[in-house]
């Protein structure tokens, strides 16, 4: 079973909510799936069961010697990445349609190397997470990836937690479909609604149950009634509602989880919403 | 000129910072962060004209398909699948390439072109407002990224790049002349903000910093600044006000404070990359 947490909007508390209910939910398998910038395996020392090199995509590579610079590739290449025989990796999408045309035979196209993927054990259960190359492309193929490594080392009954990217593109896709359900972390801002519409959106899209939790709701009461009205306008299950509080910064900064802290308010918040979340997820019958 | 303003993390305020430093500078400002294109609930620029991003497509003539397969077999996206009855094409996984056209030898294949986001622009006075929007559900926002990028307004551009580090903002600094990383000085900010400098550096950009949400306890960004000799361009302080303002979806730079903040930024970015 897996709850993939997703925000659209950057920096909602998306890892500090993941982390939080891992936590909680103890026997769990956590998924780093914000490639881009992972940050739950901080929280956690352990040892790399799994170490593999990770191919997301491919690149255009050509032999100098017996090219003649005729140009038919540059030609040919949608996305301007070839001229000349000469290929700009950071354009390069891998399709191979300079290897097509080439005359003398000299493109081909070769695996590139996106990330190292792990599987860590630690005393708080497995991590599958990745270290990207910067730059790279293929993020979606690679969350599908550290999925997969989740669920391997996931018993039947073992809840799988997601820690997905901002946005709504294809690492996000990658992470959303095919999960049992959605928490979607949104804060009280004009621009956090705005986002938790595309999200929900995108959900609504893949079909997958969808909740969702305002984070910090007391720092803007008016735009978190918003967020509400929103919620039960268009069906959408709100299940937490997170006040303020500095001692998650504090947390994070000394690499705690915020469920330690018995006196944070978020703390208390976010238990009383795992227990709403827990009932929609055994209602999807375990 | 064209600065990129990035960030690793998401939600340190690139949309802050490039909403408020236009309107102190005078400079265009384009979102490029097109799965979440945020700045226009801030800035409201008016007049916007709209249109649509498209993207090539193959379609399959099934009366001269001989469903040889050859289409299928090239595509690296796997876009296309042949099955007993006909070639399916997954539209979403297609990059447009083309190559499977190059493969028919049936002459069955054509190109039709299908909307995938869409640029908008208006205008703030004399400011540029421009963004892009990619559709919800679809994968790839590089195609809408490079149409917005590609013939940009005179001038000075701050582009609002999207967060990470992968293909949206290695799209976006390929148009970039400068990089401003905007960072938060949690253990999380400092992580993802060294991540950002190394792809900047990939792309041998000039680059600076600028810390949102400081505080004078959290000095690690600075010392990391100083270490890897990275000019800070200034510090934007936290309080309860300027969340306000912020999340009503306001510009800070209504703050007096807030104000004097964002023009000793804009100078110092002045300085740092010269522009007349």
């Amino acid at each position: 079973m897996e709850l993939a947490v997703i925000s659209g909007k950057g920096g909602t508390g998306k890892t500090t909510i993941a982390l939080a209910l891992a936590e909680l939910a103890g026997n769990v398998v956590k998924a780093d799936c914000d490639v881009d910038a992972p940050n739950l395996h901080l929280f956690y020392r352990g040892k790399d069961l799994v170490t593999q090199s990770f191919s997301g995509e491919k690149i255009a590579v050509v032999n100098k010697e017996n090219c003649t610079a005729c140009n038919k590739c540059g030609d040919v290449c949608q996305f301007y990445a070839i001229q000349n025989g000469e290929v700009n990796p950071f354009k390069c999408e891998g399709c191979g349609a300079c290897v097509l045309v080439c005359p003398q035979k000299v493109i081909s196209l070769r695996d590139e190397k996106t990330a190292d993927v792990y599987v860590t054990e630690t005393d708080k259960g497995i991590i599958s997470r990745a270290r990207m190359e910067i730059g790279s492309e293929g993020s979606g193929k690679l969350v599908t990836k550290l999925r997969d490594n989740a669920k391997k080392f996931a018993q039947e009954n073992t809840l799988i937690i997601i820690d997905g990217s901002p946005g709504i593109g294809c690492s996000v896709i990658a992470s959303v479909t095919g999960s049992d359900g959605v928490l979607i972390v949104t804060e009280p801002t004009q621009s956090g609604l705005e986002d938790l519409k595309r999200a929900a959106e995108l959900c609504r899209h893949f079909g997958v149950l969808t909740l969702v939790c305002i984070n910090k709701y007391d720092i803007n009461e008016e735009i978190s009634e918003k967020i509400e009205g929103y919620c039960i306008k268009n069906n959408v299950n709100l299940v937490g509602r997170i006040p303020y509080d500095d001692m998650v910064v504090k947390a994070i900064n000394n690499l705690q989880p915020i469920i330690y802290f018995e006196n944070s308010k978020a703390n208390q918040a976010i238990r009383q919403m795992w227990h709403k979340i827990c009932l929609y997820l055994n209602s999807f019958g375990k | 000129m064209n600065i990129a303003i990035l960030s690793g993390k998401g939600g340190t305020g690139k949309t802050t910072v490039s909403t408020n430093l236009s309107l102190v500078t005078g400079s265009n400002y384009i979102d490029c962060d097109v799965e979440e294109p945020n700045g226009f609930i801030f800035l409201k620029p008016s007049q916007i004209a709209s249109r649509e991003v498209k993207m090539d497509y193959p379609l399959v003539d099934t009366n001269l398909c001989a469903l040889c397969g050859a289409c299928a077999k090239v595509c690296q996206f796997n876009a296309l699948v042949r099955t007993k009855k006909k070639i399916t094409l997954f539209e979403k996984l297609c990059h447009g390439c083309r190559a499977c056209g190059l493969m028919c030898n049936h002459g069955a294949l054509t190109f039709g072109k299908r909307v995938v986001g869409r640029i908008e622009e208006g205008t703030l006075w004399d400011i540029v407002c421009k963004r892009g929007i990619l559709n919800v559900g679809e994968l790839m926002a590089v195609p809408v990224i490079k149409e917005l990028l590609t013939n940009l307004p005179e001038g000075v551009n701050l582009l609002d790049c999207s967060p990470g580090t992968s293909c949206n903002v290695v799209c976006s600094l390929q148009y970039a002349d400068s990089a401003v990383l905007v960072t938060e000085p949690s253990l999380f900010g400092l992580h993802d903000l060294k991540m950002a400098v190394q792809l900047v550096r990939c792309f041998n950009l000039p680059l600076s910093v600028i810390i949102n949400k400081y505080n004078r306890e959290d000095d690690r960004i600075e010392r990391y600044c100083q270490q890897e000799n990275i000019r800070v361009l200034g510090v934007i302080p936290y309080d309860r006000e300027v969340v306000r303002v912020y999340s009503s979806g306001k510009m800070v730079v209504q703050l007096p404070e807030y104000r004097e903040r964002f023009e000793k930024i804009a100078k110092n970015l002045r300085e740092v990359f010269p522009w007349n």
